[in-house]
């Protein structure tokens, strides 16, 4: 499985929470497959989808579900220390990990070689985390909604991308319907 | 009452009640006041462009955020001031202090001080300079303006500022 089906699969999982989409394609995918008030959708500043998960669980009592990457998480490294110590039970951290930088034609990344980002996360001091075949990614996410203690999900998916249009939303209508969705 | 306490209580009397912080030797007295106080969600951030996400997280789930950085941060936060901050319009007050300013011991910091206010100019960030003890007095008009227009805005605190408490 590529990430796009992850997405399509996750989907109906994850639709009735607030869920930060990552910059490029994951973003793009979200709003093809299941656009919702609830998706704030980043159009640039890659690396702070956990950073901007973290920061909406910590506000409100909501469930957040940030879907990362493995490059983004790579690209900021230090948020996995910050999670660790900042534990948000309604926090989920979703790293679609396809060994990857999909969106920039998928040059390899460091997670598709030696590096594990399951046991970096673990070593920062995260105390739920699930390393899992994409296959698994819908039920492990459930488990970790019913679990209610913050969870960092490792989805292990296969690199590619399909065609999607780029996202034109204003990026203040994004902001303003998903803010009015956690105040509502 | 201590420079530190008047920001905090600032901060606090404009609902400020998340604050990410990345320290600097001049700034330790208000983020040491940040983390005593108990109204106030302190989460230190391992690099300031990570605490800019964590605002912009926080802000969006209901409450009123801050920064308190170096301006060596500012180098570091370009990116995300004007994809993130700026282009989704959120309000963030930034607490910096200005080093490299006079009475800086430290030559490599004058390096980052002369292109602090450049910097932030061409990025249209409205920009307040603390260098006499009495400037502290316009910091909640300040906040209040920050949360006005949803913008990012810098408060830069130079080592006159903090020796003149």
């Amino acid at each position: 499985m590529i990430r796009s089906e992850v997405l399509r699969e996750i989907a109906p999982v994850i639709r009735d929470h607030l869920v930060i989409c990552n910059i490029g394609l994951p973003s793009q995918e979200m709003h093809l497959i299941d656009d919702q008030p609830s998706n704030f959708y980043m159009l640039g500043t890659m690396g702070l989808s956990s950073s901007i998960g973290l920061g909406v669980a910590l506000a409100q009592d909501k469930k957040v579900i940030a879907i990362d990457g493995d490059g983004s998480v790579l690209t900021n490294f230090g948020t996995l220390p910050t999670i660790a110590n900042n534990a948000a039970d309604n926090f989920i951290l979703l790293i679609v990990d396809n060994g990857s930088y999909g969106s920039t034609g998928d040059q390899p990344t460091y997670a598709g070689k030696k590096t594990s980002l399951a046991k970096v996360a673990e070593a920062c001091g995260c105390e739920n985390v699930v390393e899992c075949q994409a296959e698994e990614t819908g039920q492990v996410i459930k488990d970790a909604l019913a679990s209610n203690k913050m969870t960092v999900i490792v989805c292990k998916c296969e690199s590619g991308n399909v065609k999607v249009p780029v996202i034109t939303m204003d990026p203040v209508v994004i902001r303003d319907r998903f803010m009015r969705t956690i105040q509502g | 009452m201590s420079v530190n306490q008047r920001i905090v209580d600032d901060f606090k009397k404009n609902d400020i009640s998340f604050v990410t912080t990345v320290p600097c030797k001049q700034l330790a007295g208000v983020i040491d006041a940040i983390e005593e106080d108990e109204s106030i969600y302190h989460i230190p951030a391992n690099k300031e462009d990570e605490g800019m996400g964590l605002c912009a997280g926080a802000w969006m789930g209901g409450k009123r955020p801050a920064i308190i950085m170096q301006n060596t941060a500012i180098g570091v936060t370009i990116n995300t001031l004007v994809t993130l901050t700026q282009y989704y319009r959120m309000p963030l007050p930034m607490l910096i202090s200005y080093r490299g300013e006079l009475g800086e011991p430290v030559a490599c910091q004058v390096e980052m001080a002369v292109h602090t206010k450049a910097l932030l100019a061409q990025l249209n960030i409205p920009t307040y300079h603390f260098h006499k003890e009495a400037d502290a007095e316009e910091l909640d008009a300040i906040l209040k303006h920050t949360f006005m227009c949803n913008k990012p805005v810098a408060i830069l605190t130079d080592a006159s500022f903090w020796n003149g408490y």
